[in-house]
């Protein structure tokens, strides 16, 4: 894919560049044979404001051969790497070559110690120290931006280390959701519950159902009215993770607990996006990645 | 030239007296800024949970507010005196001077009232909204107006040097302003660049990095061509000298914005243009170091007693060590670890600091007594005093900035034998935390000079008085 859009510009820009500091040099050869301006040597005879005057010493010479240096280093670099138009520089290099070349010689490298985790189970590489050791650099440089250092999450955020899964906490399942990424969705649910009154009711059934503080009057109003959100989170309120739906009966609120928080969901819905990161990683490291992951809530004795 | 001699005997100094005390003002105001977000940066606490007071609107008020108040009022009051007296002749135009001097703090109050408020165009060292752009421009156009109008009314022949400069920053900076400024406005103080993607990175730097080479640079080599031999008493050492330095530094300057994109979408024929021509920056960037120093040659004894002169020599010589930092930070390994890290904050303040504001304190040092009829400054011992604080304050700064810079680029890069990051990015914070707490510390001492120096002027601006000074027997050169 081309830079310009006709062969005129490179043309140009070759032009103006090699120009450029051809002229830097015919300038600085210019002056430094410049004439003494009078008889006395190197005195210009210019007189400002009173007492300023100019004297016309030659140019130094470690001053000229610094500046001649940097335009033949200029030549040099410009016919090495690409600079002057579409020319590709005698190096042919690129940044997206250099790039491809760097990481290919990581991957070449580490080849062998992935190697060995690919063809280990989840539950093995939780108790490899070494496996373990990268996961965890892999999980703090990112995943810790969201899910925190300590991997507790925060409002939004679920939290990895309390064996409530949205998703499924499998280590099949966390790998899926590592490569994929998640988006969990759910509708604003208030036209379909009823009146205010109806959804402040609903959310104290809700409440109820985690044994969190509830108006029991209101709670047994909003259970009949709850059906409407069983089709996703199951007449018992315990969630569904081959759809994402949250469990509403762990006392668990990733957005937020109370009843002001609940009566908003229902109102507003929620989209919650975890992005997928299967362009970043290799599937051998979303492997080990997901083996800490798993370890979190897992609990495995590491030796 | 000028030929009505009869009325025009006297300099008119209005535009030229109050620029440089609003500069003293707005360095005092701008530093506080720079201080108060180097603080946040150390102590996040001090962003104090409210928007108008987030480091992320208070970042860019301190940067506008030291270039373009601070720096801005310094060089244009100097231009207007500069002009006047290298070319013997009244300032032309009177009326658009004093325009110019209420227009400019006009444009200033605006960036300091919008700027926290949270209108931003988001164009690094070009934040303000479009109707302040549209503004700036206008002010910006009648002051080249006085000051090519005053040059071609000279009674001198030549034109001396610092108005090549002064001259060459005038227009840059006009050209810059308007073509990065190019924007669709949606509505009263909201617009949309007119570039998009790479193109409006490439704009953005071309502009970011000129703006330091003619505001910054420049400008300020204008004054210390006018200053450092009135302060010395010395000639300037080498006439060829300026001529093949202002060249080569108007030409390469130019071209060396795309350094800031090493390693980015910017096309790489871009990229080694912008970094050759930055290297070659080299040379002609210490051409004027070297003319400037070798003026001094023969009034060494006197930096013994001038404490003026002593920020002059700083000065330039934080302009040659920064000069040629510069060109090292553009080569494409050396930016890959310094780029994105606070060596380029510690670069920047070199430059900043050490040459812009001390080639400015001694200019202003040398201008105020003579502007409010006195023979020197209220106190010399507040000068010295001002002198040690600030260059404590700008090596504190910078080095402490160096360490912390180097120390992120190679933590970031650092690599374990697995292929995973060694360092978290938090374990890089914490690493350079203290070294943002020792940037505080020199920030501190040099804002403290700065205070000192708004005591002195306002000292010396209370014993003197406002003067008309005549224009010398026109000398005409041969």
């Amino acid at each position: 894919m081309s830079d310009f859009t006709s062969s005129f510009w490179p043309y140009l820009i070759s032009f103006i560049t090699v120009g450029g500091i051809i002229g830097c040099l015919a300038l600085l050869f210019s002056a430094s044979k410049m004439e003494q301006v009078n008889e006395s040597g190197d005195v210009t005879g210019h007189v400002y404001d009173g007492d300023i005057v100019e004297l016309n010493n030659p140019l130094p010479k470690w001053w000229m051969y610094l500046f001649v240096f940097t335009c033949i280093f200029g030549f040099i670099y410009l016919a090495a790497y690409p600079g002057l138009g579409t020319y590709k520089g005698l190096f042919g290099w690129t940044a997206l070559g250099q790039y491809e070349q760097e990481e290919a010689a990581i991957s070449k490298r580490t080849a062998p110690i992935y190697a060995r985790f690919s063809s280990m189970k989840t539950e093995d590489l939780a108790r490899d120290a070494k496996a373990m050791n990268i996961g965890e650099r892999i999980f703090m440089s990112n995943c810790a931006q969201c899910h925190g250092s300590d991997a507790k999450g925060s409002r939004g955020f679920p939290n990895l280390t309390d064996n409530d899964w949205l998703h499924g906490g499998s280590p099949a399942k966390i790998e899926e959701t590592i490569t994929g990424g998640r988006i969990g969705m759910m509708p604003p649910m208030a036209a379909a519950v009823g009146t205010p009154e109806d959804v402040k009711n609903v959310a104290n059934y809700v409440l109820s159902l985690s044994g969190s503080i509830y108006d029991s009057g209101l709670a047994g109003l909003g259970k009949e009215k709850f059906a409407t959100c069983a089709a996703c989170h199951g007449p018992e309120g315990k969630g569904n993770t081959d759809i994402g739906s949250a469990n509403l009966t762990d006392n668990i609120w990733l957005h937020g607990a109370g009843e002001a928080a609940i009566i908003k969901r229902i109102n507003e819905g929620k989209v919650n996006q975890m992005p997928a990161w299967k362009e970043k990683f290799t599937p051998a490291q979303i492997h080990v990645l997901a083996a800490y992951v798993w370890g979190l809530s897992n609990a495995p004795d590491t030796k | 030239m000028s030929t009505n001699d009869t009325v025009q005997t006297f300099y008119d100094d209005y535009a030229a007296r109050n620029f440089t005390l609003m500069a003293v003002v707005w360095g005092v105001v701008g530093m506080l800024v720079g201080l108060i977000i180097a603080s946040q940066l150390a102590f996040p606490e001090l962003n104090l949970g409210l928007p108008w007071t987030s480091f992320g609107r208070l970042r860019p008020l301190h940067t506008n507010l030291v270039v373009f108040a601070f720096a801005g009022c310094t060089l244009l009051g100097t231009s207007f005196y500069i002009v006047q007296r290298t070319g013997q002749t009244r300032l032309q135009f009177p009326l658009l001077s004093r325009i110019v001097f209420w227009g400019y703090q006009a444009f200033i109050v605006a960036i300091f009232i919008s700027l926290p408020l949270g209108y931003t165009s988001g164009k690094e060292y070009a934040e303000f909204e479009w109707p302040i752009d549209a503004f700036l421009l206008i002010i910006w156009i009648l002051y080249a107006i006085v000051f090519f109008s005053t040059v071609s009314a000279r009674t001198i022949k030549h034109i001396y040097v610092a108005n090549w400069f002064y001259g060459s920053f005038i227009i840059v900076v006009a050209i810059l302003h308007f073509v990065n400024s190019m924007e669709v406005p949606v509505e009263w103080m909201k617009s949309y660049s007119a570039y998009a993607g790479v193109q409006d990175a490439m704009i953005q730097w071309w502009y970011g990095h000129n703006i330091v080479g003619f505001y910054l640079t420049a400008g300020f080599l204008g004054m210390m061509y006018y200053f450092v031999p009135k302060q010395s008493g010395r000639p300037i050492y080498s006439y060829r000298l300026s001529i093949v330095h202002f060249w080569g530094l108007i030409f390469t300057y130019m071209w060396a914005g795309s350094h800031h994109l090493h390693y980015t979408a910017l096309p790489d024929w871009t990229q080694s243009v912008g970094m050759v021509l930055s290297l070659i920056l080299l040379a002609p960037s210490w051409g004027g170091m070297i003319n400037g120093i070798m003026t001094m040659s023969g009034a060494w004894h006197k930096l013994r007693t001038d404490p003026i002169l002593r920020f002059m020599i700083v000065s330039l010589s934080f302009y040659g060590m920064s000069t040629f930092e510069g060109p090292m930070m553009a080569i494409k390994t050396i930016n890959a670890l310094s780029h994105y890290t606070d060596w380029t904050i510690g670069h920047v303040h070199s430059g900043a600091l050490g040459w812009v504001g001390f080639i400015a304190m001694g200019g202003i040092y040398y201008l105020v007594p003579r502007l409010y009829n006195q023979t020197k400054m209220f106190s010399t011992k507040a000068i010295e005093f001002h002198f040690w604080l600030a260059t404590i304050g700008v090596v504190l700064y910078i080095s402490a900035m160096w360490i912390a810079g180097v120390a992120e680029g190679l933590m970031w890069r650092a690599m374990t034998d697995e292929g995973t990051l060694t360092y978290t990015f938090v374990e890089v914070v914490k690493a350079t935390h203290p070294y943002y707490v020792i940037r505080v510390i020199g920030g501190g001492l040099y804002l403290s000079g700065m205070i000192i120096m708004l005591w002195n002027v306002f000292k010396t601006v209370a014993n003197g008085q406002q003067v008309l000074v005549q224009i010398p027997s026109k000398l005409v050169d041969a």
